[in-house]
């Protein structure tokens, strides 16, 4: 079944132009990676999907057109994990997660959203943080909570953006492994931002390779991330070896030719 | 067994951790009574503190309670609107403060590091000097405060929107404003007349000497309208918190939160100092002090803040009727003093924590 559909979004800050057109689609339960350099769009268009920012063209929610719906439907649909979350002052993990059953509650915390909220502190086993500050946190945890608010807020859809950006390798681990179970799981479906292309190829089921604003190319990790995409792509000589899933080795960067164009 | 027994415990820790917030409102709620009981006891004519309850209580629950019109003069003629007004005002510029610092997500945000002082002392400057200003009569310097208030509110938010709102345009575009309106209230201070001038400067001050019942009700009155909105959107002020983005990823409609929330505390703050005068440091001190002990959520927070700047008023302007008694400080001049001392602790100690 496809579950956003995302058809000719265009959007631009004043005359820039950030995204150009793009259309791709992501079934359920599908992690859907977005990869390219600094600058190529990845984040606008996660913000577009939850339509933080309003692009021209058109995005599709199970068949539901997002600019149709209101901020607290989108809001009980898509759960958004920004790139870093500063916490509001003086909150705690608990009350950080149960943040995220802010679009379902009207005022009191029922029973049901403390259960929730003990369930995903569970799940991502932040039992021992649940009632420190979330200020106090180190980066690998506060990203955690914040994968958990989002959960919390029970969404179709999770929207990462770079979730790993800030971590060491073992938390870029864990997080990743967490995404992926929580898509297995929950049956839910993803679109994240990542760096690093061989976590993608470890852990996303489709990728899209953003240039410029464009889709420069979508598909299987394994048919797109070979030397010479990487070359035209990110202007890198990289070395590619193909084991089971490809292993990406980058060697040095190509200035001029036909890469900065 | 121990995963069910662990979500259990993550709820009840969650419960006793909102118990322990409510526990702290009571407390303060009690504090007040008794220093309101005490500060009534207080002054020129010597009553009991007995004297005083039965005084209050004879009107509440007329038969019951015995009292003397000598008791009953000086209790509701002279010290219980002061008291109130004390309660009141520094309830409003509790909440002001939480509110401010909350959807500017920024803790140094109150009414008075915004400007808005220095705005609120100019209009009452116009008032005194040139008298000249919004309303007629005895209402020109209340009148004159209360505008002079908003519109400071709104260029310092006017400002920090064109370079995008974070905690320094805030802070930076409150600095202009504040400056700008001490330069022209100096101007009016230098063109004035000696004894102007120093209606000016006693303005400043601030004090609760000018208290009436009229005044304690229209300033509730005013704060009762403003609030309930604000406590409904308790929770979005949380999620902006937490950034803009998330906060409209959480379906909160942060503009306009934003826009009508800063309406609200800053008419809560025009309505509180029109009759004061500007009374520092509660609306930033308040709601720090809250959040250290019950923390951030402002579903908790801002009646916390409510009740902690009415307690702090209030204690400060008992301080400032008896420490030299028979004279009578302009309780503005506590508040300073009990301010300054917070502000190098917060310096020294919590710095990281917030900001």
């Amino acid at each position: 079944m496809v579950k956003i559909t995302i058809n000719n979004v265009s959007f631009s800050y004043g005359s820039s132009v950030i995204l150009n057109d793009l259309n791709i689609v992501v079934e359920d339960s599908e992690i859907l990676g977005l990869v390219g350099p600094n600058g190529s769009g990845k984040t606008t268009l996660i913000k577009c999907i939850d339509r933080i920012l309003k692009p021209n063209g058109s995005i599709f929610l199970d068949g539901r057109d997002l600019s149709s719906m209101s901020r607290g439907e989108i809001a009980r649909e898509i759960g958004y994990v920004p790139q870093s979350g500063s916490g509001a002052m003086g909150t705690t993990v608990f009350e950080t997660i149960l943040m995220g059953r802010r679009p379902h509650i009207s005022w009191r915390v029922s029973e049901r959203d403390l259960d929730i909220v003990s369930d995903v502190i569970e799940l991502l086993h932040l039992e021992d943080l649940a009632m420190r500050e979330f200020g106090q946190l180190s980066g690998g945890q506060r990203q955690k909570v914040l994968i958990a608010r989002a959960l919390a807020q029970e969404p179709s859809v999770l929207l990462l953006d770079e979730p790993t950006s800030n971590l060491d390798m073992k938390h870029q681990l864990e997080v990743m492994e967490i995404i992926r179970e929580m898509v297995q799981k929950k049956n839910i479906s993803a679109v994240m931002a990542v760096h690093d292309l061989n976590l993608a190829a470890r852990f996303v089921d489709k990728l899209a390779i953003l240039k410029n604003g464009r889709i420069w190319a979508a598909g299987e990790a394994s048919s797109l991330l070979t030397a010479e995409i990487i070359r035209e792509v990110y202007g890198v000589e990289a070395v590619v070896m193909q084991l089971e899933r490809p292993f990406v080795i980058p060697i040095r960067s190509l200035n001029g030719g036909v890469a900065c164009d | 067994m121990s995963t069910a027994s662990e979500v259990t415990s993550l709820k009840e820790e969650y419960t006793r951790f909102v118990g322990r917030k409510l526990l702290f409102m009571a407390a303060v709620s009690l504090c007040i009574i008794i220093v309101a009981g005490v500060s009534a006891t207080l002054g020129s004519a010597n009553l009991s503190v007995w004297e005083v309850y039965s005084a209050i209580l004879a009107r509440a629950f007329p038969g019951h309670f015995q009292t003397t019109w000598f008791a009953e003069t000086i209790v509701w003629g002279l010290r219980l609107h002061r008291i109130l007004m004390g309660i009141v005002v520094g309830a409003g510029l509790g909440i002001a403060g939480a509110v401010m610092q909350g959807i500017l997500k920024n803790p140094l945000a109150s009414p008075f590091t915004l400007g808005i002082s220095s705005a609120a002392s100019f209009g009452a400057a116009l008032a005194i000097i040139l008298g000249a200003g919004f309303a007629g009569g005895e209402y020109l310097i209340i009148g004159n405060t209360f505008v002079f208030t908003l519109l400071a509110t709104f260029a310092v938010y006017g400002l920090a929107k064109y370079k995008g709102v974070t905690p320094e345009t805030m802070i930076l575009a409150g600095i202009a404003i504040m400056y700008f309106f001490s330069a022209m209230t100096s101007f009016l201070q230098y063109v004035g007349r000696a004894e102007q001038v120093q209606e000016v400067v006693f303005w400043m001050m601030g004090s609760l000497g000018r208290s009436s019942w009229e005044k304690v009700y229209a300033s509730t009155i005013m704060i009762l309208i403003c609030l309930p909105y604000i406590i409904l959107k308790s929770w979005d002020i949380n999620a902006i918190g937490a950034g803009d983005e998330t906060a409209a990823s959480l379906g909160v409609n942060v503009e306009r939160t934003r826009v009508i929330s800063m309406t609200f505390a800053s008419l809560i703050t025009a309505s509180v100092i029109c009759f004061t005068g500007t009374i520092g440091f509660i609306g930033l001190v308040a709601p720090h002090m809250t959040r250290m002990i019950i923390g951030g959520d402002h579903r908790f927070l801002i009646p916390g803040s409510a009740l902690m700047g009415a307690l702090i008023l209030l204690a400060a302007d008992t301080l400032a009727r008896t420490i030299l008694a028979p004279v009578i400080l302009p309780v503005g001049i506590m508040t300073s003093f009990l301010g300054v001392p917070f502000f190098v602790y917060l310096f020294l100690k919590r710095r990281k924590e917030f900001w």
